[in-house]
């Protein structure tokens, strides 16, 4: 697909927020660490094709919410989730959930670009290799090229697949990452402020390629920077003390919101 | 006067010098309101102890070496020297004598001629000593009035006190160097004295070791060739041990770092690294009384009739255990020291815990486990109790592993604790030992450090 049938794909898909197909939904999710309640009943639906963002101020737990829509919060030893969340339908939480499964289908890109220290290529190839996507080393290419050219980042590297991918830029380790997200061919993509440590024209480079990737993709991106949510997502969430206040589309958030709290966070009252 | 007493002399006098300039430092604040001194009083009280304690302990070390050869020509001049015999042992033993009475470490003399030494040597060392005594605090005097004429309020005393600890580091870092190359000297030397008896290529490519430190005459080279020492030493240390440390160690640190909860690494980390902390000796005593017979029986059980109690394997075995904590410790920190971002990474891509080990972790960690690899076999080739104990003394040829077999660290020691006279070549073939013993370490750690900077460059 190239990149002008996405855009009017893109276009076409502009539609109202309840009409959106939903993805993901999570129903009265709680996510305690230890005794810590970090998320506290947040009901939220994440759209087909669109890109939802979490914003509010540093520790309101957005990034804990984000992590645990693929259960990375598995990974820290005392964290705990309660409710449900669904995925097409499928509780994630439920006992015989795949969690490797679930990952690939749910992938995530990280706050602070982290390549594996291997070349690009194999950076690339690492995900399909362990979900044993290809057959044959020209397959294995084909997606490792596909995976580049979509993230932006063949026609910078194409020369230099055996270099380490660590050798690469800070903007380009992050398309490297989201690259490599792409490569197992997920159905969402969670991204983790993956701007904040990019300088304003990677940035704005990862904007755009977030933007092209929105027709492929669910894309929950977590952020920092209102203006990022305002310029790339269609679904704003806005979270505060683990709760969400305020959830609905972006342009209704940022020009009309509903709530006094939501209101005072956009024009930088507090945060 | 003995050199504890100077010591003590020039430590009083520093301490003295540095609580007056201390107090003059605080007079210079209180004498006049608005004078801001440069350094704080207690460098300046630093910087005059260090003018007072540094001379003064040049002075008396030098005294010291000095004063011997002093004390001796004032005897010398006595006439009652005139009765000494000629040159030789006797007129030493005999000034030795009267000089250890007369400083009441005897209670008297042998000889009769030295009786009448007794006296000079009393006044001489007398003489000496005071005028060590007085010099030292005069020079400690000396350079604490020059220190302590030069304090005003905006002297750059801390500069200078900090430019004098300095210098201190740089001569303790010194110390190990040098010491280093003082060793490199002396094995050199030693060495090149060996091939002047025996030559370079019987040594380092002959089969045949059987030196004999009783021979006299010119050595016969066909019996100093090294090279089944070099492979006892290869053997033991770089193959059966490691065979045995590499993948044990690495998969305990694979389990503390990734599998264990943090109860259970809390008891086995410091568990593990008790083996460390065993003295060798005991791991000889393990490797001769138990795993030796063993390894005998086994062998014998399963056919091979030539098994000997002392073995290679035994030796191997035992020596693999021992560096098992090298091997766990560098590749544990170094597996921790992936960052946690690397681990997110590869779990987030739907990677189970084994392939993020496998895939992502070890490759990551690999600069730290081959220098832990690298370091362990160096320690491993230098291994003497082990071997002495449970690996023999016959240089064989082999690659049964289940004879005896000996290494150069052992016949390092067998040589130089042997009968042989110093400028034996079957002594000397000793440093010949070393001097290969310490290249290859040398470079092992050389290659380890030059893994190590190549993979890091990469990973940053």
């Amino acid at each position: 697909m190239n990149a002008e049938a996405i855009k009017t794909e893109v276009k076409a898909d502009d539609r109202p927020y309840f009409d959106a197909p939903s993805k993901m939904s999570a129903k009265n999710v709680s996510v305690f660490y230890g005794d810590k309640r970090a998320i506290d009943d947040v009901s939220i639906e994440i759209p087909q094709r669109y890109v939802t963002a979490f914003i509010g101020p540093s520790g309101c737990g957005k990034s804990t919410f984000l992590r645990s829509l693929n259960r990375m919060n598995d990974t820290i030893a005392n964290a705990r989730v309660e409710g449900e969340i669904l995925l097409d339908g499928e509780d994630i939480y439920k006992s015989g959930m795949d969690v490797v499964q679930l990952r690939a289908r749910v992938g995530m890109v990280f706050q602070k670009p982290n390549p594996f220290p291997k070349s690009i290529y194999d950076n690339i190839a690492y995900g399909p290799k362990i979900h044993g996507l290809t057959g044959s080393k020209a397959e294995l290419d084909e997606i490792v090229e596909q995976s580049l050219r979509r993230a932006g980042l063949w026609d910078e590297v194409k020369d230099r697949l055996a270099d380490s991918g660590t050798a690469l830029s800070g903007g380009q380790q992050q398309r490297l990452c989201i690259a490599r997200a792409i490569a197992v061919d997920p159905e969402v993509i969670l991204m983790d402020e993956p701007c904040s440590a990019l300088d304003p024209i990677a940035t704005a480079r990862i904007e755009e390629l977030i933007d092209e990737l929105r027709g492929r993709f669910a894309i929950v991106i977590v952020t920092h920077s209102m203006q990022q949510a305002a310029r790339v997502s269609q679904r704003t969430a806005f979270f505060h003390l683990g709760k969400v206040v305020e959830y609905g589309k972006t342009s209704d958030i940022f020009t009309n919101p509903r709530e006094e709290r939501t209101k005072d966070y956009i024009t930088g009252r507090y945060g | 006067m003995s050199p504890a007493i100077l010591l003590l002399l020039a430590f009083g006098l520093s301490l003295f010098g540095w609580l007056a300039a201390r107090s003059r430092a605080w007079a210079f604040r209180k004498s006049a309101s608005g004078v801001r001194l440069h350094s704080l009083p207690n460098f300046h009280g630093w910087y005059v102890a260090l003018w007072i304690g540094v001379p003064a302990l040049l002075f008396a070390v030098l005294w010291n070496t000095i004063s011997s050869t002093l004390i001796t020509a004032h005897v010398m001049a006595d006439p009652a020297a005139s009765l000494l015999p000629g040159f030789g042992f006797e007129r030493e033993t005999m000034l030795a004598e009267a000089r250890a009475v007369a400083e009441g470490k005897a209670f008297g003399v042998f000889n009769e001629e030295a009786q009448g030494l007794i006296a000079p040597y009393r006044t001489a060392i007398t003489l000496y000593d005071s005028i060590g005594l007085i010099v030292t605090i005069l020079v400690g005097f000396a350079g604490g009035a020059f220190a302590f004429l030069r304090l005003k309020p905006d002297f750059t005393a801390r500069t200078r006190v900090e430019r004098a600890v300095m210098a201190l580091l740089l001569i303790a870092s010194l110390v190990a160097i040098l010491t280093t190359i003082g060793i490199i000297a002396s094995l050199v030397f030693e060495t090149v004295r060996f091939f002047g008896m025996v030559s370079p290529i019987d040594f380092l490519f002959g089969t045949h070791w059987s030196p004999d430190p009783m021979s006299s005459g010119a050595p016969n080279g066909k019996d100093y060739g090294a090279i089944p020492l070099f492979w006892g030493t290869i053997y033991i240390g770089a193959i059966i041990a490691m065979i045995v440390a590499i993948p044990l160690g690495l998969m305990s640190a694979i389990f503390l770092t990734q599998y264990a909860s943090s109860g259970v690494r809390k008891v086995m980390k410091p568990l593990l690294e008790i083996l460390a902390g065993v003295p060798t000796v005991v791991y000889g005593y393990f490797a001769a009384l138990t795993v030796a017979p063993m390894v005998r029986d086994a062998a014998q059980a399963i056919g091979i009739s030539s098994a000997s109690t002392e073995s290679a394997v035994a030796a191997g075995l035992v020596m693999g255990i021992m560096i098992i904590p090298f091997v766990s410790s560098m590749a544990d920190d170094s597996i921790a020291a992936v960052p946690q971002a690397m681990r997110d990474g590869s779990l987030a891509m739907g990677a189970t815990t084994a392939e993020t080990i496998t895939k992502v972790l070890v490759p990551a960690a690999l600069p730290g486990i081959v220098a832990g690899v690298m370091l362990a076999i160096s320690r491993a080739i230098g291994e003497t109790m082990i071997v002495v104990m449970a690996a023999g003394a016959s240089a064989n040829l082999t690659a049964n592993p289940f004879e005896s077999m000996t290494t150069v660290t052992f016949q390092i020691v067998a040589m130089l604790t042997g009968e042989g006279s110093f400028d034996h070549p079957a002594t000397l073939s000793a440093f010949a030992l070393g001097m290969v013993l310490f290249l290859v370490t040398l470079t092992l750690n050389f290659i380890a450090l030059r893994v190590v900077k190549r993979y890091r460059e990469a990973y940053e």
